[in-house]
């Protein structure tokens, strides 16, 4: 399909939602279509999730704490 | 003008995000723990200047960045551009893109969260080079967008992308070695086919 190399090159701002509303529009018309550039934009997207996901952290409490009182010593 | 009174208020709720990226920073928790402090510390005494209304957690993360840079980024010895290897775009949906569709029924979340741990993954991020590891973590992490993000960074949006674009690829590359030592794929495959393991949907 003719637009497909158009698609991919343009995946990474389509999922950053960083298109224009057209652009975006055509994107979505081509991917409603194309079933191998909707896999490819699903895989891209989920792998993104999973970095979310897998990227947490818990504040230890006792920073926490070193934070709220030396806000407080600043008056 | 921002009130300092309602500093805390506003800001400690983001304590989670900033300590995250301060941790794939410095990739040390004692270091993470100082630069979080310093940039809650700096913030606070700064606070006159933020604009009520606008992204609150832009500013501070510019605060971090901005601390990291200056404090901690001296220390170390900084991986240079050139030594991020070319990696090919898709890297990872070629090799692994199959996957999901070998188990039916499961989305490729379901199987990219079963492949690469927690530890895997910020290890892959925190192997990323200093620039691009920031914003890949901005972007893909927090999920700020370009403008904020070259805000942050102090760069035009071009170089943005390009950092995103390259450190992305890398990122992909990095988990592939991970996948790799699952025994989920075989030695990197210099010129793979491409995936298109699932049939075209019949209309």
């Amino acid at each position: 399909m003719a637009d497909c190399n158009k698609t991919l090159q343009e995946l990474y701002q389509f999922l950053d939602g960083q298109l224009t509303d057209g652009d975006r529009a055509h994107i979505a018309h081509h991917l409603d279509e194309c079933s191998p550039c909707l896999e490819a934009f699903d895989f891209e997207a989920e792998l993104r999730a999973v970095i979310r996901n897998r990227c947490t952290d818990t504040v230890p409490e006792s920073l926490r704490q070193r934070i709220a009182q030396a806000i407080e010593a600043e008056g | 003008m921002a009130d300092q009174a309602t500093f805390a208020d506003q800001a400690m709720p983001l304590m989670s995000s900033l300590y995250g990226g301060a941790l794939r920073m410095t990739r040390n928790p004692a270091d993470a723990d100082d630069l979080v402090q310093e940039t809650y510390l700096r913030a606070y005494r700064g606070f006159g200047g933020f604009t009520e209304g606008t992204n609150l957690k832009a500013w501070m993360y510019r605060i971090l960045t901005n601390t990291y840079i200056n404090a901690y980024r001296a220390k170390q010895r900084r991986p240079e551009e050139s030594e991020l290897a070319e990696v090919e775009d898709l890297y990872l949906y070629k090799r692994l893109g199959g996957l999901e569709a070998a188990s039916l029924g499961r989305s490729a979340e379901d199987e990219l969260m079963d492949t690469f741990s927690e530890a895997e993954v910020k290890a892959a991020v925190e192997a990323l080079p200093e620039t691009f590891r920031m914003a890949v973590l901005l972007a893909d992490v927090e999920g700020f967008s370009y403008k904020e993000i070259a805000e942050i960074l102090d760069i035009p949006i071009g170089t943005v992308m390009s950092r995103l674009h390259r450190g992305r690829k890398a990122l992909q590359k990095g988990l592939f070695d991970y996948a790799v030592t699952h025994g989920l794929a075989d030695h990197p495959d210099p010129d793979p086919q491409p995936v298109t393991a699932a049939p075209a949907p019949e209309h």
